[in-house]
């Protein structure tokens, strides 16, 4: 077996008195998308800003490819090719959409010192290939703020794959799309990070995505994991179904019908 | 020891009289998120009005305190007014335009306190009752002292019950944690406002009041008591009470014991505490990040290069600069340089406030720094002009490199408080530094090199210099550089997650405007041939954002329309009495009816007419 | 005809230029809990805020117990008897448990069982447990329990529930959907907007589906699982 792209060991954190995350380890394999799932508050947002540097950890070990990147700042984290897509879409609102992708690209290229040339001169063809790859380049010269919120979340993966990274975290990639939506988006990021053997860790609260999606899922409660496995497994775990799924008696009938 | 203990009593007692300034203050922005400005006015009505009516009613004990509390409940009112006039309908604007508006209301009251009593300097009487002196280890105390320090905890308490054991207060609290879902709850905001407004007024008014029997009573009273209580609120935590008590101890003091070791340079010292402690707590001792995320206005479009009208435009602009001086006289070539000179000003803070988002409430600070830095190589190096011009902008970007350093580790009202800090900073100790600066006689006969000793030729040296600066701050912002400084306005956290060390591409933006603006400050003291403190005082910097806002601050050709618009009027109306009422007046009619400035409002026609691309059609 | 409570006739409302909702017309009966559906974007949150005014319709009115409350200030709408649960709860996180329920009193209305604390402890055991609790120290679920518990302190006639499941743990979907029929029960009227059907279908009496702005379906549940390809083309599911 190869070594994983991500491994976690005892990763923690507390908030005053309260244990947000707690000894939480795992590894994630080349091309696995993995799925982090949970109750509100159980921890998933801490564990992914650990991840990515927005927060400091009390405790643990997260490598990336054998290097240490727990304790780095966000952009460094960044820089050692993990991308991260936001729960709640964060463009550039007063640039196009191709300008959004252009920054990523300007930055990847390490030229924002850059104070003669112009901007959206820079990286044309990269960006407009990114676009294409998530089925945007029609929308190029759209104006970011006036997208429609599927398109935003679109847009969001193509900056995310900017600097080609090897693992990107998708904070509820599908918080506040339509159904239809939802399962065309994460198709359309599987099929991408197939192509490029991308390692994925997301977290996502529509269950249909997770099932439909996810190689593995790991569920988080009180900020300890409680199961990790196949769909199945996690699917069938009476200690998930109590404190997160629930017992679908209310829903059942009608969930088949 | 019974002298110190002495001092401490009398940081106390000042301690309490800020206190009763800070808190109002902490208390209206918490809940209408405005920074009021004028609140330092409604203190100085307050000191006013209660030494009038003092004059009345003199030598009782009944008719002192009569007087005192008359005087705030009168000042309480005026507050109502104002925000009911003005501030109900500026809560949804963009903080800069609040701030602005507000300065405008100082303005005004400054010339309506003028007009209604007089600009002599008054000194009132003792406090009847409270005029004799207690002996403590030795040291006389004012009685009136002591009355003053235990006012400034009972004060804390009353506002803590108040806020904490009255449904009146439940909802303010709610109010500054969530406007519309308190509406939505059936709350009638507007009124919690007003009467929120109401008492904060009415403590400064109170504060005011209670100044009568120990200091002098002057129409600097409002911007000195302000800056001041912007500090103390700054340190506390914007919003919280507590949080300004013990930042009013410490300025308190920290002025009493300051005047001992450093009598010159108190002010400083209190900025420097300030921005010491924002940089260990941005949100200052008991603050909290803002919860509140501030409405930015509309959302701006994405900019794009010049079209060919605009260009054309440009052209014919520039040409008529040109040839200017052949059509015109000499006072206006004069006139033309100043408005030279104010664009690239009001140029470079646009270039940090618009395009970077950093609200700086300061930029006179480093206008002022350019100057003196010109006018010490003149006066103290016996440098010539050219070497000023370049001593200029590098004394004004070593200003900056300084105090951007501090400043970009905050955001938005923040970093609006602890730019002008830095301002009143460069300013006090131009004021108080006599044996380099000159202090308020200024330093004079500072004059251009023979070349450019007519008018003409140092209005073409103004053209290149300005113009130029002006030109290079545009190309600026459509470079890389500039882009990633929107991006850090448009959205931090993704800045940061695309790999960007955001702080410091806005630490270099804040030296490279502070840079600009120290060109412009360079080459107005050789037009004018002197340079005073005041070139770097909290009104230069309104005058700064005043013609970006003029202009429209999401245009980029704002700050140049602006300066010209906003010199010819200064021209016009500053040779009239109660000229800074007119211009206050001025002010809040932008803010308040066209808010996207002359600019802006051009721009719109000619989308309108079809000559300007419309984004949200062309899409 | 049944008599009405709620009747939005031809409403339009726009954010910026961005034309939101077209031509909105429904009604909701008194005792009635009626479901909006409709895809995201679709128009259900601007309905809400449309309806507490907190977005103004440029076109239209909007009519609660035959009174026009269009252009009316938003608290005036919640004192006429409008009670409004956001999407993103909104409690006051500074504000103890207590606090909140203290936000949201108002006098109780003619007709209808007064909400004491006492009783919404009841619906809510959770929150009584948490009372001197801070708003931000609660779970997300709490959470939406304390900002429904403190609109029904304003006793209101109506209650208007935007996604009421969004973003909540399955388990916690059951228990609301528990305490919204115990609501139901009392009489209320309530106007909820969905992206869960099954939610929908066990709570409320009727369907609206809203698309682009428009109601295009208005009927029972059974008529709309009679007509799948209506649920197909405006739900997908």
């Amino acid at each position: 077996m190869t070594a994983p792209v991500l491994s976690v060991r005892n990763l923690s954190k507390s908030f005053g008195g309260l244990q947000a995350v707690s000894d939480v380890s795992f590894d994630l394999a080349k091309g696995e998308l993995l799925a982090l799932i949970g109750p509100n508050g159980a921890g998933k947002t801490t564990c992914f800003n650990m991840l990515n540097g927005q927060l400091r950890a009390d405790a643990g070990q997260v490598m990336l490819n054998g290097t240490s990147i727990l304790g780095l700042s966000p952009r460094r984290v960044w820089r050692m090719g993990v991308g991260r897509t936001f729960q709640i879409t964060a463009t550039y609102a007063s640039m196009t959409v191709r300008e959004n992708v252009q920054m990523a690209l300007i930055s990847h290229h390490r030229r924002t010192w850059d104070i003669w040339r112009s901007a959206s001169s820079l990286h044309v063809d990269e960006a407009m290939q990114l676009l294409k790859l998530v089925g945007m380049h029609e929308q190029a010269e759209r104006a970011a703020a006036i997208l429609a919120y599927g398109d935003l979340k679109r847009l969001e993966l193509a900056i995310a794959l900017a600097h080609a990274p090897e693992l990107l975290l998708m904070d509820e990639p599908t918080a506040g799309m339509a159904p239809k939506e939802r399962v065309r988006l994460m198709q359309l990021t599987a099929d991408i990070v197939a192509e490029r053997g991308i390692s994925v860790l997301f977290t996502e609260h529509d269950m249909d995505v997770v099932f439909a999606h996810a190689h593995r899922i790991m569920v988080l409660n009180r900020g300890e994991l409680i199961a990790t496995g196949s769909v199945d497994e996690v699917r069938n775990d009476a200690r998930v179904q109590e404190v997160y799924l629930g017992g679908g008696t209310l829903f059942e009938d009608q969930a088949h019908g | 020891m019974s002298f110190y203990f002495a001092q401490f009593l009398t940081g106390l007692s000042s301690a309490s009289s800020l206190f009763l300034v800070a808190c109002g203050l902490s208390l209206i922005f918490g809940v209408t998120r405005v920074v009021n400005f004028a609140h330092g006015s409604f203190y100085m009505l307050g000191a006013y009005v209660a030494y009038s009516l003092v004059q009345v009613v003199p030598g009782s004990i009944l008719g002192f305190w009569g007087s005192v509390l008359a005087a705030a409940l009168i000042v309480a009112l005026v507050g109502v007014l104002v925000e009911m006039l003005i501030l109900k309908r500026i809560y949804n604007a963009p903080e800069l335009y609040q701030l602005v508006a507000t300065f405008g209301v100082v303005l005004l009251m400054q010339d309506a306190i003028l007009l209604i009593f007089g600009g002599e300097d008054q000194f009132g009487p003792r406090a009847p009752g409270l005029d004799g002196v207690v002996r403590i280890f030795g040291e006389p105390i004012p009685e009136y002292d002591l009355l003053l320090i235990a006012l400034g905890p009972i004060v804390l308490g009353v506002m803590w019950l108040l806020l904490n054991r009255t449904r009146w207060g439940i909802l303010v609290r709610a109010a500054t944690l969530d406007r519309e879902m308190v509406a939505a709850l059936g709350v009638n905001q507007s009124w919690l406002f007003t009467t929120v407004f109401f008492l904060g007024s009415f403590l400064a008014g109170l504060g005011g009041a209670l100044q009568v029997p120990r200091v002098s009573i002057n129409l600097l009273m409002d911007l000195s008591i302000i800056a001041e209580a912007f500090v103390v609120v700054v340190i506390g935590g914007m919003g919280s009470i507590p949080g300004a008590f013990i930042a009013a101890l410490l300025i308190g003091e920290l002025n009493a014991f300051g005047v001992l070791v450093l009598p010159q340079a108190t002010i400083v010292l209190a900025f420097v505490v300030m921005a010491v402690v924002l940089v260990i707590r941005p949100y200052g001792l008991l603050g909290k990040a803002e919860t509140l995320a501030h409405s930015a206005g509309q959302v701006e479009l994405p900019i794009r290069p010049a079209s060919t009208l605009a260009k054309s435009v440009a052209g014919l602009l520039l040409a008529g600069l040109v040839v200017m001086p052949f059509l015109a006289g000499e006072f206006a070539i004069v006139l033309a340089t100043d408005v030279l000179i104010f664009a690239l000003f009001a140029a470079s803070l646009h270039f940090i406030m618009s395009n970077g988002g950093m609200v700086s409430f300061g930029h006179a600070a480093y206008f002022g720094l350019g100057a003196y830095g010109a006018a010490f190589v003149i006066k103290y190096a016996g440098g010539s002009m050219e070497l000023a011009l370049l001593a200029a902008p590098l004394m004004a970007a070593a200003g900056a490199l300084v105090f951007g350093w501090f400043c970009v580790r905050l955001s938005g009202v923040y970093m609006a408080m602890l730019t002008l800090a830095a301002a009143q900073i460069v300013w006090s100790t131009a004021f108080q530094w006599q044996d380099l600066t000159g202090g308020d006689d200024g330093l004079l006969g500072i004059w251009p090199s023979e070349w450019a000793k007519s008018k003409t030729a140092y209005y073409y040296l103004a053209l290149v210099l300005c113009g130029g600066g002006i030109l290079a701050m545009r190309r600026m912002i459509f470079s890389p550089f500039g882009y990633t400084l929107r991006g850090g306005r448009d959205n931090p956290n993704r800045t940061e997650s695309i790999g960007i060390n955001l702080r410091h591409h806005q630490w270099a933006a804040f030296i490279v405007a502070g840079m600009f603006a120290g060109i412009a400050g360079g080459v107005y003291v050789f037009s004018k041939g002197s340079i005073f403190p005041d070139e770097a005082a909290i009104p230069r910097s309104v005058d700064a954002l005043v013609m970006v806002l003029l202009g429209g601050v999401q245009t980029l050709s704002g700050p140049v329309v602006g300066a010209g618009v906003f010199r010819l009027l200064e021209d016009e109306i500053s040779r009239l009495d109660y000229w800074r009422a007119i211009l206050g007046a001025i002010i809040i009619a932008i803010v308040v009816i066209a808010p996207e400035g002359i600019a802006g409002f051009i721009k719109k026609i000619a989308i309108k007419a079809g000559f300007e691309r419309n984004e949200e059609q062309s899409s | 005809m049944a008599e009405t409570m709620l009747e939005l006739d031809k409403v339009n409302t726009f954010y910026g230029k961005a034309h939101i909702l077209h031509d909105l017309s429904f009604k909701v009966a008194p005792g009635e809990v009626v479901a909006l559906l409709g895809r995201n974007g679709a128009g259900k949150t601007t309905t809400m805020r449309t309806i507490m005014q907190l977005a103004r319709p440029r076109a239209g009115s909007v009519q609660f117990e035959g009174a026009d409350i269009t252009r009316l200030a938003t608290h005036k709408v919640a004192q006429a008897g409008i009670g409004y649960v956001p999407e993103e709860r909104r409690i006051f996180g500074d504000l103890t448990v207590m606090e909140n329920l203290e936000v949201g009193r108002q006098p109780v209305r003619d007709g209808l069982p007064a909400w004491t604390v006492e009783h919404l402890f009841e619906l809510f055991p959770n929150l009584a447990e948490r009372a001197g609790n801070r708003g931000k120290q609660m779970s997300g679920g709490e959470q939406q329990m304390l900002t429904i518990a403190r609109t029904l302190m304003g006793n209101p006639k109506l209650l208007l529930l935007d996604e009421p499941s969004e973003g909540i743990a399955p388990v916690i979907v059951e228990q609301m959907a528990q305490t919204l029929l115990e609501i139901k029960a009392k009489g209320l009227t309530v106007l909820l907007s969905e992206q869960n059907l099954h939610f929908a279908r066990i709570v409320a009496d009727r369907a609206i589906i809203i698309e682009g702005g428009s109601a295009v379906f208005d009927s029972t549940f059974e008529d709309l699982e009679s007509h799948p390809e209506i649920r197909d083309q405006y739900l997908s599911v």
